[in-house]
């Protein structure tokens, strides 16, 4: 390979590292003439996306849960008459009691709350809604439970805001637009340890305070609502997200829970720019009053915003507001209520087409070795690392290519699918799909990479598969089919090869939601990239104990 | 009889297979006493853990060393070309066919039977300390109790059953590397689509007619009565997938070249 080498002209690289890498393009071209020439190979590979669409498609079609909990199903498949989309473009649940005034232009709001409580269903019976007209609710508080003041673009579900309020388990929190949320003072509220809260309006600009004794005060956060409207809701609200609890036991989850309702009590109310003396007016956003008086369990069902003053007294300067709901983006998984799925349902394939690419992954080597190949090839390349660099960058493209053609066509179809059997599919921008159809195929690749430097460490084809496809998709079934608690299969998802799986993870893990983690619903315990860089180490890691041996052992 | 002491003699001459074997009952109990070990029910919570059921993960991983190892006494034969000497010294296919099975399926029962009692031996012993106690409702996890004697002799069988379908289908496949692809595929693809697939009505057909998730049924131990299917119905079922993959494989040995 270095006939050329004297005429390669000086460029600052030294002419014995262009024939280095001229001899490579060489190695890697006649690997590659290897991997095409094999017939059961290729059609390893053509199986391999056929089997990860087909499977996908198949997973997006019957992945229909029915609608929740007293949720009507409407014509078709579709559980829900509106859905909610927050600022972001984010699918939300945004139903809350909410006592309302106008705010035109700048002004103030500013509360004492003294008291947060909250009921949820009784699901010690096993289940949430218990049989009879209404839920039979005991009393318990949500971790997200919240009461406070909001300032509201309009009062249909889905508009931005900016709000203050005090959490079941999580202090004061200032939170907008659904997605955002920013902490205040902790502890829990109470009539010893009252919280004052406040909201100023200053154009779009909206700041948030809080205090513990109405004199000195905190700014919590400042948000920007662009396109705030002149005149916007000002006002108390209370909800309370759905209570779930969810038991595991080996072949799924079983999901026990029903409906929640806070209860704030507010005092010393006041609000500058309003019309003087203007009259609190209560409306349940989005079907949002207390359990008793809504759809139980069923989010959202009363439309762009309900109607009714349930829940909601005031007297003498004491207001007391009850409600249930969430102010929250939706998240996948049983505690939203929605029959909602994440893009990454229709890559379920790419778990079966994985093992067909570990099988010509791993075969790519081994077979050398089953044919005597392998002393032909290290005779003719004596640098045995490039040998096995060539072999896995070759097996490792090819992957790419063939799961990124696979896994687009699967997201594509899939949602289609998804979409016609009444699922909302949790839209997500543009660049997070193309990370998750991307990253899908990178993971892939990664993993036939492995299984290609299992077959050089093993050199025996069943060995290499075994381990590889064992490492892969076992931790992520015990995981996800939660034969460990919850805790312990995380740690599966973290350390084993299958933590590469969270590059599917679409949507994020809002810390304002209480959600269940769980590879089943598209929720990995570590950060898309940070899984995929662990399976990446196990890649290098076998990559560079395969290099190590085949320098050190007889062919 | 001839058959069978001649595969007895190939099997027992090379080293794979009894690190296989050993493989089946070292990592059965070793993932069962991680489950179990990692498993605790705190005083005050409710924990719908079926405790026998627990104890026998480690099966999951069981059952891949087992068919393994069934697929490697014939794929190891046809990557050797030593099938063909078999064949000349046996041309009755059928019975070489059958004494594979009948040693494979003994061998995995006795190294089943091993991982089993270790696996609930485990639970026995460190269950009761993890809150999973009789004084809260828990069976505690021991042979004399009928569900879990159950359990743990239909898993010894369940170990079996997979080892034999996996032979069936390298019979057909002969290939080492794809029969192995294809016994992991039949093993671990269907619990992966029940993970995905979550229409009832698609759910309870997986979970009653595919083989390892109706065949695991005979682990459960609380609840039976709510299973989609019975667990020794579950157990036949598999027993069904395991026939017809002896029969093909039988077949197809019969009808091809070697």
């Amino acid at each position: 390979m270095t006939v050329n080498a004297t005429s390669i002209p000086r460029t600052g690289v030294s002419t014995e590292t262009q024939a280095a890498l001229a001899g490579f393009g060489w190695l890697l071209r006649s690997e590659w003439t290897k991997f095409r020439s094999v017939r059961g190979w290729v059609i390893g590979m053509v199986v391999a996306a056929m089997l990860t669409v087909l499977v996908g498609l198949f997973a997006a079609a019957n992945s229909h849960i029915g609608c929740g909990n007293g949720v009507q199903q409407l014509s078709g498949k579709a559980c829900l008459p509106y859905i909610p989309y927050g600022p972001g473009g984010e699918v939300v649940s945004d139903s809350f009691n909410f006592a309302r005034q106008p705010l035109t232009g700048n002004g103030t709001i500013t509360v004492r709350v003294v008291s947060l409580t909250g009921e949820h269903a009784d699901i010690t019976n096993g289940h949430g809604a218990a049989a009879g007209p209404g839920p039979n609710l005991v009393p318990g508080l949500a971790a997200w439970s919240k009461a406070g003041i909001i300032i509201k673009d309009s009062l249909r579900q889905g508009s931005a805001y900016a709000a203050m309020m005090v959490t079941g388990a999580n202090g004061v929190r200032m939170q907008f637009n659904y997605t955002g949320d920013t902490p205040g003072l902790p502890g829990l509220v109470s009539a010893a340890n009252p919280r004052w809260l406040r909201l100023t309006r200053s154009g779009d600009t909206i700041t948030g305070y809080d205090s513990v004794d109405g004199t000195h005060w905190t700014r919590v956060g400042t948000v920007t609502l662009t396109g705030l409207p002149a005149t916007a809701q000002v006002g108390l609200f209370a909800t309370s997200p759905a209570y779930t609890v969810t038991s595991s036991s080996f072949g799924g989850d079983s999901n026990n829970g029903g409906p929640s309702q806070a209860t704030g009590v507010f005092d010393d109310v006041r609000v500058s720019g309003t019309a003087a003396g203007g009259k609190w007016a209560d409306v349940a956003v989005g079907g949002g009053g207390p359990v008793a008086s809504g759809p139980a369990g069923g989010p959202a069902a009363g439309g762009p915003a309900g109607s009714g003053s349930a829940g909601f007294t005031a007297a003498g300067g004491t207001y007391t507001l009850t409600g249930s709901g969430d102010i929250a983006p939706v998240t996948p998984g049983p505690g939203s209520g929605y029959p909602t799925v994440t893009i990454g349902q229709s890559l379920a394939g790419a778990f079966i087409g994985l093992i067909a690419i570990i099988v010509v992954a791993a075969m790519f080597f081994t077979a050398e070795y089953r044919r005597g190949l392998i002393r032909t090839t290290l005779t003719a390349t004596p640098r045995r690392g490039a040998v096995l660099a060539a072999k896995a960058i070759v097996a490792g493209a090819v992957t790419f290519v063939v799961g990124l053609v696979a896994g687009w066509v699967a997201i594509a179809v899939g949602g289609t699918l998804e979409t016609n059997s009444g699922q909302v599919v949790l839209p997500v921008p543009a660049l997070t799909e193309i990370r998750v159809v991307v990253g899908t195929a990178a993971m892939l690749a990664v993993a036939a990479v492995f299984a290609v430097a299992l077959g050089a460490v093993l050199r025996r084809s069943a060995a290499a598969i075994t381990i590889a496809v064992v490492t892969v998709v076992l931790p992520f079934l015990l995981a996800a089919l939660n034969v460990f608690p919850s805790g312990a299969g995380d740690w599966l998802l973290r350390l084993t090869p299958a933590a590469g799986l969270a590059i599917e993870q679409s949507v994020p893990n809002y810390p304002q939601v209480t959600s269940v983690i769980n590879p089943t619903i598209g929720y990995y315990p570590l950060s898309p990239f940070a899984g995929f860089a662990v399976l990446c180490a196990w890649a290098a890691a076998a990559l560079a104990l395969a290099g190590y041996l085949l320098r050190r052992r007889d062919a | 009889m001839s058959a069978l002491h001649a595969e007895w003699t190939k099997l027992r001459t090379i080293a794979g297979p009894s690190w296989l074997l050993l493989g089946v009952a070292a990592l059965t109990i070793g993932v069962s006493v991680a489950a179990v070990g990692a498993t605790r029910c705190p005083a005050g919570t409710q924990c719908a853990v079926d405790p026998t059921k627990l104890s026998l993960t480690g099966i999951q991983i069981g059952q891949a060393v087992a068919a393994i190892l069934a697929t490697a006494t014939i794929c190891n034969e046809y990557s050797t070309g030593m099938i063909r000497v078999t064949f000349a010294a046996m041309p009755r296919r059928e019975l070489v066919f059958a004494a594979k099975a009948i040693l494979v399926a003994g061998l995995v029962l006795v190294a089943g039977a091993l991982a089993v009692l270790g696996s609930v031996l485990a639970g026995h012993l460190i269950l009761p300390g993890h809150g999973f106690s009789a004084a809260r409702g828990f069976h505690v996890v021991s042979l004399s109790y009928g569900p879990t004697l159950r359990a743990a002799a239909g898993s010894v069988l369940y170990l079996a059953l997979i080892a034999l379908l996996s032979l069936g289908i390298a019979a057909m496949v002969r290939d080492s590397a794809v029969s192995v692809g294809a016994v992991l595929g039949v093993l671990y693809v269907f619990p992966i689509l029940l993970v995905f697939v979550t229409d009832p009505t698609w759910h309870r057909r997986l979970e009653r007619w595919t083989p390892t998730l109706a065949g695991l049924n005979i682990q459960v131990t609380t609840g039976v009565r709510s299973l989609p299917i019975s667990p020794w119905g579950g157990l036949g079922v598999l027993a069904l997938w395991a026939c017809a993959a002896l029969l093909a494989g039988g077949t197809v040995l019969r009808l091809r070249d070697a």
